[in-house]
């Protein structure tokens, strides 16, 4: 995967959960991620076209979305409710579209598809491209998140 | 001058969750006096049933878009005059054209924190009354 890939994602991530939801997560360092296991409880996953084709992952664990999720809406949400499960697909659009800004900029005009968001201990990601896929691992004071991004510059990119 | 926080605030997203999310954004600027609807089709209803003083919509959503009811909105004589606010999750140039050709009052990009979201309905409601 491209390199040049990773911050925009990154990025928009932090842009995202500090404006929505006053979290500020900790990034961690990126890894390789053969499986297709999910790292988190709950994960919002998103396809992308275009300029670049793959998909995007986020996968919370669930004192992490409880918090981000009550922070949004001015409430105490304590289970993984239908609030949550809305939430995580609206936070994984608001992510790609943040991302998908920032690479525009770098030359890639990436469109993307409607979330689907997935829940429960276990559970697998399956990306468009079929992996290994990146992980950003990240950290907030309730709990541990991470971004899952496989994706690849269509004709070799820029 | 100050705008009116009694406004009667119309918010049309397909995501319940999203518009918890505006509703809770907008209390934070004083805005009270909200109504929901989950698509356009459902806005339009409402916007025929009762009075309504601003509209904040999603772009993308089933049955009629946010680009679709700001059409149907301007088309309408009873309509045409409310200030509109269209909400994306992107600001990509052709769809800003497209919703300021369509007559769109302003738009903001997702996310947003509410003193964004209230800058935007002062700048709106004080553009219309000067």
């Amino acid at each position: 995967m491209d390199v040049r890939f990773i911050n925009p994602f990154l990025n928009g991530t932090v842009q995202v959960l500090k404006t929505m939801a006053f979290v500020e997560p900790k990034a961690g360092k990126p890894f390789l991620k053969k499986d297709s296991l999910a790292r988190g409880d709950i994960s919002g996953i998103i396809g992308l076209t275009g300029a670049a084709r793959g998909s995007l992952a986020l996968s919370f664990s669930e004192g992490c979305i409880l918090k981000i999720v009550s922070n949004m809406l001015g409430e105490e949400i304590k289970t993984l409710n239908g609030d949550i499960k809305d939430a995580v697909g609206e936070i994984t659009n608001m992510v790609s579209g943040a991302a998908r800004k920032e690479l525009e900029t770098l030359g890639f005009n990436i469109t993307a598809a409607i979330p689907t968001v997935v829940a429960g201990k276990d559970h697998s990601i399956s990306h468009v491209l079929g992996g290994p896929s990146i992980i950003i691992p990240f950290e907030t004071p309730q709990g541990p998140f991470v971004v899952d991004i496989c994706i690849s510059a269509v004709g070799g990119g820029k | 001058m100050s705008v009116d926080k009694n406004l009667k605030i119309l918010i049309v997203d397909d995501f319940a969750t999203m518009r918890k999310v505006i509703r809770n954004l907008l209390k934070q600027g004083g805005y009270e006096n909200i109504v929901e609807a989950e698509d356009g089709a459902a806005a339009l209803k409402i916007l025929k049933s009762q009075p309504v003083d601003f509209i904040i919509s999603d772009w993308n959503m089933p049955n009629m878009s946010g680009l679709e009811l700001l059409k149907a909105v301007r088309s309408d004589d009873e309509l045409k005059a409310l200030p509109f606010l269209m909400v994306t999750a992107e600001a990509l140039k052709d769809n800003v054209v497209a919703a300021v050709k369509a007559g769109v009052s302003n738009y903001i990009v997702k996310p947003f924190t509410a003193e964004v979201l209230n800058e935007k309905i002062e700048k709106i409601v004080k553009s219309l009354a000067a």
